[in-house]
């Protein structure tokens, strides 16, 4: 059965409609990338996935059960900005991962506050951190703060990943960083992922698959009156050129065979 | 250092020219006066009580401020953070706050002395209720300031409401109620002064508007130079304080 269902969901701001009939099925694992033009609701779709509101219409599944109306550690989510909290270094804003939901207060008890901080300079060796643990985060380059981000999301042990526009602020270089940092966690982690871009080639180099949100109807005399649905769903492994590769294979098939590349199309 | 001098050389020249005119004059002392009568005020005790009233003037008005923007600080913080938190509280006291700092504080000071007597506990409550309501819509504005986005990281982690309030909210709100408590120093003091000025039996108001009433200028002129260095102090230290506890916010700005 699939991990993630949406099925056929609507979502309305007052008399506005943001999205409809948005339906998909993702399975455990899967990496969605998610590309559309500005505004036209994809990160309300990655709210309604992390439960932040309800769907007006329709309804979410994870695992077979439906979602709640309040965000929780199922999912973790990182943002364009924002992400990590100033007042925290670097190291506690890992040990926070643990110990915002430890108890009501969120605070842990000091045994395994040590555990915990051991457990956060492990990780943030991994990440290439380590030497800025007792910095804040406004004194770090935008790629480590985003990279602390993504590792505080994961230390909460989320079973879905939602990430908004995550590299949408940094350089191209950082930005190649970033997604081999992305892909070796993933990689490690295998959990399911869903990332909005305004990137296409990061979608298709990071995705399994490319979801692009479009509206459908369009009335000229009020752009707003519809909203805006799933228009492709794109097989993006293989770096998003399957075709591509078998129209490669069968052209070392054609050489061999010595026939013209062109009659074997068929 | 420059605009110091100027205004301590005209107050010279200004209380030589009038000497020179009326040796008696009581207006513009002379600095050496000044001077004189301070050294008297710090050292010598009260002939009929035995106590340097300068010292207890200044430890009954600096104990009624604390206490006064002590409670302020309190009540703003509570207040700003259920504000800038919770949308419900927001819906019903944030209109009611704006209104309620309108009222201007002096105008009910005879209220407490009515309610509260003429003791400490007026005093302490026209501090306090002249600064909390601005300190209120300060922190309840930074509060509502901080990034949506922290809070619903936050939410993902697990973190309850309270855990939101006291580990994500509260210590951003630090700094800030810092700087608030700063900016309502000037207010404290003035609504300080005149308490005591009205009814008081001691505190550095009190000395000021009692010593008036027979020109004693040197003495009024200490005091107020006084009054300035303590404030100048207490922002100082409140600076200190805020760079020390919360360096990340220095980070930012
Ligand atoms: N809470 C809300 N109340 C009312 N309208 C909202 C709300 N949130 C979003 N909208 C509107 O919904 C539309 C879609 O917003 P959304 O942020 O999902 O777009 P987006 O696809 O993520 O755009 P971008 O690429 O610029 O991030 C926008 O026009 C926005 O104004
Ligand atoms: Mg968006």
């Amino acid at each position: 059965m699939s991990f993630v269902v949406v099925d056929n969901i609507f979502q309305h701001y007052g008399r506005r409609p943001i999205l409809e009939r948005v339906s998909i099925t993702a399975q455990e694992g899967e990496f969605v990338s998610i590309v559309g033009a500005s505004g036209c609701g994809k990160s309300t779709f990655l709210r309604l996935l992390l439960d932040q509101e309800r769907p007006t219409r329709g309804q979410i599944t994870v695992d077979g059960q439906p979602l709640t109306g309040e965000p929780n550690r199922s999912r973790g989510i990182v943002f364009q900005r924002y992400s990590v909290f100033p007042h925290m270094t670097v190291r506690d804003n890992l040990v926070a991962a643990e110990a915002l939901g430890a108890n009501l207060f969120g605070i842990l008890p000091s045994p395994k506050r040590r555990a915990a901080r051991e457990r956060a300079m492990a990780s943030l060796d991994r990440i290439g951190l380590a030497h800025v643990a007792h910095q804040y985060p406004a004194s770090l380059s935008g790629g480590m703060q985003q990279r602390l981000a993504i590792a505080q999301a994961l230390a909460g042990k989320p079973r879905i990943l939602l990430l908004d526009e995550p590299f949408g602020a940094l350089d191209p270089g950082t930005r190649e960083k970033m997604h081999a940092f992305l892909m070796d966690l993933r990689a490690e982690t295998k959990m399911t992922v869903f990332m909005v871009t305004h990137d296409l080639p990061e979608a298709f180099k990071l995705g399994d698959r490319v979801l692009a949100f479009d509206k459908v109807r369009w009335d000229p005399h009020d752009p707003e009156a519809f909203g805006a649905t799933i228009t492709y769903d794109f097989d993006a492994r293989d770096g998003g050129i399957p075709y591509q590769r078998i129209k490669e294979e069968t052209h070392v098939l054609d050489a061999t065979d010595e026939t013209p590349p062109l009659a074997s199309s068929g | 250092m420059v605009p110091f001098v100027l205004v301590l050389l005209a107050y010279a020249m200004g209380s030589e020219a009038r000497r020179a005119v009326n040796p008696a004059d009581k207006l513009l002392p002379a600095p050496a006066q000044i001077v004189e009568t301070a050294a008297r005020l710090v050292a010598e005790p009260d002939r009929r009580s035995g106590i340097i009233l300068f010292w207890q003037d200044t430890a009954s008005s600096l104990r009624r401020l604390a206490l006064g923007v002590g409670i302020g600080a309190g009540l703003g913080l509570l207040f700003g953070l259920a504000i800038g938190l919770l949308p419900l509280v927001r819906t019903s006291f944030s209109g009611f706050v704006a209104v309620l700092s309108m009222v201007p504080p002096l105008a009910i000071l005879p209220i407490l002395f009515i309610v509260f007597g003429l003791g400490e506990v007026s005093k302490v409550a026209l501090i306090a209720i002249g600064i909390t309501p601005f300190l209120i819509r300060d922190l309840s504005a930074r509060t509502s300031e901080l990034p949506f986005e922290q809070l619903v990281k936050a939410q993902t982690l697990g973190a309850s409401s309270l855990a939101i309030a006291l580990r994500v909210a509260l210590p951003q709100i630090m700094p800030r109620l810092i700087q608030a408590v700063r900016l309502s120093l000037g207010p404290a003091w003035l609504f300080l002064i005149a308490a005591e000025a009205i009814a008081s039996q001691d505190g550095l108001g009190y000395r000021i508007f009692l010593v008036r009433r027979y020109l004693a200028m040197d003495v009024i002129l200490t005091y107020v130079i006084w009054i300035t260095v303590i404030a100048f102090a207490l922002d100082w230290l409140l600076a200190r304080l805020s760079r020390r506890l919360y360096p990340w916010a220095e980070v930012r700005a």
